[in-house]
């Protein structure tokens, strides 16, 4: 199998931020990014997507490092004071690199 | 007849399945649909009496109803700031909910109306549409500050596009355009279907309304106390304005229920955007948590008798 490797940058947080969200990925240069919708529990409580209001949405990236670490910054020094919102990021191995 | 409609039932099951852990709950898509149909039909039925309208009376009466939304939040904001003691931005949000409205409220009081028979003017929607604007502009101005800058291209898209605004509005056009034959066709499902759904949308009301008691034990008397004085105060100004616009009775009524609800959708969306340092959970569990039930339980009745009193004062 002829793979290279790639961070897979996920951000869970609240489906308000959704298109607010997806302007400033754009805006940083990702080439793609999946939005699933999510429920679950942490620091803000049960979000459990009953209505608008308490959903949260799971937004997936595959980009590079450098890229990876950009939104990353970016995430942490816009949103993360008044939003809810965790990020992680994981090493994928991805088949075409060059779609990322 | 029994003491409660029907309807109210299915938002007290509801509250009673949420408040006792229940796993019931509506789908999200099942909810969105419904919410959809509650608001393409009470703007379709606006929409065609706004046609038989004198445009002039009209444009009073929606100027008038703004003036009313943009007062409302400037009376909340320093009962919040100084006497509950929140901080600027939560009291500027809470302001602009209470400002605004709530459809849920509007389509429980016009089930309310009909089955008493008590006759209000049918392009009240149109009035519905006009006063869930100005009380976020003014939210987030209480909240901002005139001087910085606001972005007022991004929040006149985000409150003028949202899904409420976007549906009720084209609701009411659909209808104006189409008139009465127009519509009749689409009536088995928006009119004929329009207490059942409503019944349903009020389940999964009660349910939210539930899951807003735990954040209310948290933040205290100050918000049950404000969500109750700020819908009597406020219908008491709906009451003065109907009045004074030369509504009939039920009109009045209802424009003291416009005046008394306040927003779940609408607000809370744009705030979370435009003021994002607001505690949204204080806003939703004053206007969700305490208002929305004592409106529909209590308010709706005693808005209607309190009008009854001042025109019957009134007429002499």
């Amino acid at each position: 199998m002829n793979s290279s490797m790639r961070k897979l940058l996920t951000v869970i947080t609240e489906a308000a931020l959704e298109s607010v969200l997806t302007k400033d990925l754009e805006r940083l240069g990702v080439h793609g990014y999946t939005v699933t919708d999510a429920r679950g529990k942490g620091s803000r409580g049960t979000r459990n997507a009953a209505w608008g209001e308490s959903s949260n949405i799971r937004v997936e990236i595959v980009c590079d490092a450098t890229v990876a670490e950009t939104i990353a910054t970016h995430l942490q020094t816009r949103y993360y004071d008044n939003y809810a919102m965790i990020l992680f990021v994981s090493d994928v191995a991805v088949l075409r690199p060059g779609k990322f | 007849m029994s003491a409660f409609d029907p309807v109210l039932l299915f938002f007290l099951l509801g509250l009673t399945a949420g408040l006792l852990r229940s796993e019931l709950r509506l789908p999200a898509a099942v909810y969105e649909l419904v919410s959809m149909l509650l608001l393409l039909s009470i703007g379709l039925k606006g929409g065609v009496e706004l046609a038989r309208q004198p445009f002039g009376a009209l444009a009073l009466q929606a100027l008038a109803v703004m003036a009313m939304g943009s007062l409302l939040p400037l009376v909340a904001y320093p009962v919040l700031r100084f006497m509950g003691r929140f901080p600027r931005a939560d009291a500027a949000s809470i302001a602009a909910h209470y400002g605004s409205v709530s459809v849920a409220t509007y389509a429980v009081a016009t089930t309310y109306f009909t089955s008493r028979q008590i006759e209000f003017e049918a392009h009240m929607p149109f009035l519905l549409a006009v006063l869930e604007i100005p009380a976020i502009l003014v939210g987030i101005v209480l909240a901002r500050g005139l001087s910085r800058d606001i972005r007022l291209g991004s929040i006149a898209h985000e409150t003028l596009l949202g899904k409420g605004i976007v549906l009720l509005v084209g609701g009411l056009v659909i209808g104006w355009a189409s008139g009465t034959d127009g519509i009749a066709p689409m009536k088995p499902l928006f009119f004929d279907l329009f207490k059942g759904i409503l019944a349903l949308f009020l389940l999964e009301m009660g349910l939210i309304t539930a899951a807003q008691f735990g954040s209310l034990r948290r933040y205290g008397l100050f918000l049950v106390l404000f969500g109750i004085g700020m819908p009597l105060f406020s219908s008491v100004v709906g009451i003065a304005l109907g009045y004074g616009l030369g509504l009939s009775l039920g009109g009045t009524a209802m424009l003291a229920i416009l005046a008394a609800s306040a927003s779940y959708i609408a607000v809370p969306a744009a705030m979370r955007i435009s003021v994002p340092e607001a505690n949204p959970t204080l806003s939703l569990a004053a206007s969700l948590g305490v208002t929305f039930p004592f409106n529909v339980l209590v308010g709706i009745p005693l808005y209607h008798a309190m009008t009854v009193k001042v025109f019957a004062l009134a007429g002499g």
